[in-house]
């Protein structure tokens, strides 16, 4: 059983992390597509949308190839930074990351254009600052269309398995996250481990999914 | 007109499950990674051999392919890497006990990227500062990392260097992360490190008090025993063991 919690507590830990970083990263890109006109818009929506389609596996080999310690970024890294994202827990919530990226900001970006800009034109009329009407108008009003995807991506990054394999390995207690887990004990013939590990990642995905519908933004619109 | 559609979906099933009747002499066999370029090519003079027939493979780590098996893999012939997978798959009763035959024989090597600038000349060479990862087949299902385990052993090894170990899913894969550079070691077959002469080498045989002999058994529920029984004989026949010295397996 401990080794079942430590691959729960990682998983968690890594998915945790990729959803953090999604936050950040799927606002801004989110709201930079949904409101700014350049050339080439619908052609990065697209690109940045490749992880969710792309099998995990191209996605895993582009990680190695490009992060790798013969790939420049890895190179990089590791020469100015001592960083090493191969076989780390880091590596494995960069791919998580990348994984579940569109999950995040394809919603941010519906949520940010169903934001009437009425409502923000009345806050630049009142002399609010720009910055200050994003936090206090904008935010406020798309956050729960950003809350669901960031719950979708979580779970997607929770379940991530192909492209953490392939970058972070599979080392228990250190990379070994409960999808690599469950992976490992079929393999091996562990039935029961096998059973204890797809019940608590069964658990946790319902969990997950139940609290992103209820934050789904129909529910805005039903109770108004 | 609309019960048309389910009739001619329920239409397309059948054909699509007779189609796979007229293929009748097909077979699937499931082998040890470490096999899969000489099976392959043998695969090949397998069908030039009997035109009619078709083999189509399944490589994975042999404690894996046991797994599928086990669960109802529609597998004709079993080869596994090791006598251990092998005993368990006949213990089940998954294979036939006396279609069972021990068909070529390995080594155990330690093999670095080609560019390495480390000194390692034995396994007790692992525990220097330098080396900071050793690929190795998990233990538990890749029979590489049973025989690195069992060397590492009786060297009394394992635990110092077990937080260096990268555990791969099969043999190609520790091979595959010492070819690029993203480990400093990796315990793969002598037959492995032979097919990229350009990125790794062998550093040391690792001694071992076991040898290395894989066999290939028919499974118990082959739909196919007449070609498994074929298959069994034409890889133990000249040509099939030519192919496998070519790939640097040798006799049983």
């Amino acid at each position: 059983m401990d080794f079942a919690w430590a691959s729960l507590a990682l998983s968690l830990k890594v998915a945790g992390c990729a959803t953090a970083l999604n936050l950040v990263l799927g606002v801004a890109v989110g709201f930079a597509l949904a409101r700014l006109r350049f050339p080439g818009r619908d052609l990065l929506d697209s690109l940045l949308t490749l992880p969710m389609v792309m099998p995990p596996t191209v996605l895993g080999y582009y990680l190695l190839v490009l992060v790798g310690r013969q790939g420049w970024l890895g190179q990089f890294l590791h020469e100015h930074f001592g960083i090493q994202l191969i076989f780390t827990w880091q590596g494995a919530v960069l791919a998580a990351t990348i994984v579940a990226f569109p999950l995040a900001f394809k919603p941010a970006r519906a949520a940010f254009e169903a934001v009437d800009p009425q409502h923000e034109q009345a806050a630049r009329v009142l002399g609010i600052s720009e910055m200050a009407i994003f936090f206090r108008v904008t935010l406020p009003l798309a956050w729960r269309g950003i809350l669901a995807g960031l719950l979708l991506a979580f779970a997607r990054a929770f379940g991530e398995f192909g492209a953490t394999l392939m970058v972070a390995g599979s080392i228990p207690g250190k990379t070994q996250t409960l999808s690599i887990a469950v992976y490992e004990a079929v393999q091996a013939g562990q039935d029961e481990l096998a059973n204890t590990l797809v019940l608590m990642t069964s658990v946790i995905c319902v969990a997950v999914l139940l609290l992103a519908g209820k934050l789904a933004p129909g529910r805005i619109a039903q109770r108004t | 007109m609309r019960f048309d559609i389910p009739k001619k979906i329920f239409a397309l099933i059948f054909l699509a499950l007779t189609c796979q009747a007229a293929l009748a002499d097909e077979l699937l066999v499931s082998a040890a990674s470490s096999l899969s370029n000489a099976f392959k090519e043998i695969g090949q003079a397998y069908e030039g051999k009997y035109p009619k027939s078709k083999v189509a493979f399944n490589f994975a780590a042999s404690g894996a392919l046991v797994q599928q098996i086990a669960k109802g893999a529609p597998v004709d012939v079993f080869a596994s890497a090791d006598q251990e997978t092998m005993d368990l798959a006949e213990k089940q009763g998954l294979v036939a006990a006396k279609t069972r035959h021990d068909f070529a024989r390995n080594r155990l090597v330690l093999i670095v990227p080609v560019k390495s600038k480390l000194t390692i000349k034995n396994l007790s060479d692992l525990a220097q500062q330098g080396v900071t990862r050793v690929a190795i087949g998990n233990p538990a299902s890749v029979p590489v990392g049973r025989y690195s385990k069992h060397a590492l052993d009786a060297a009394k090894m394992w635990a110092g260097i077990e937080s260096k170990m990268i555990r791969t899913q099969n043999v190609r894969q520790a091979l595959d992360y010492v070819a690029r550079n993203e480990v400093d070691a990796g315990f793969v077959y002598a037959s492995d490190a032979a097919l990229m002469p350009g990125k790794v080498q062998i550093a040391f045989v690792v001694p071992l008090v076991m040898a290395i002999k894989y066999p290939l058994a028919q499974t118990s529920n082959s739909s196919n025993p007449v070609a498994a029984t074929r298959f069994n004989d034409f890889v133990r026949s000249n040509t099939g063991q030519a192919i496998l010295a070519k790939f640097g397996f040798q006799q049983p």
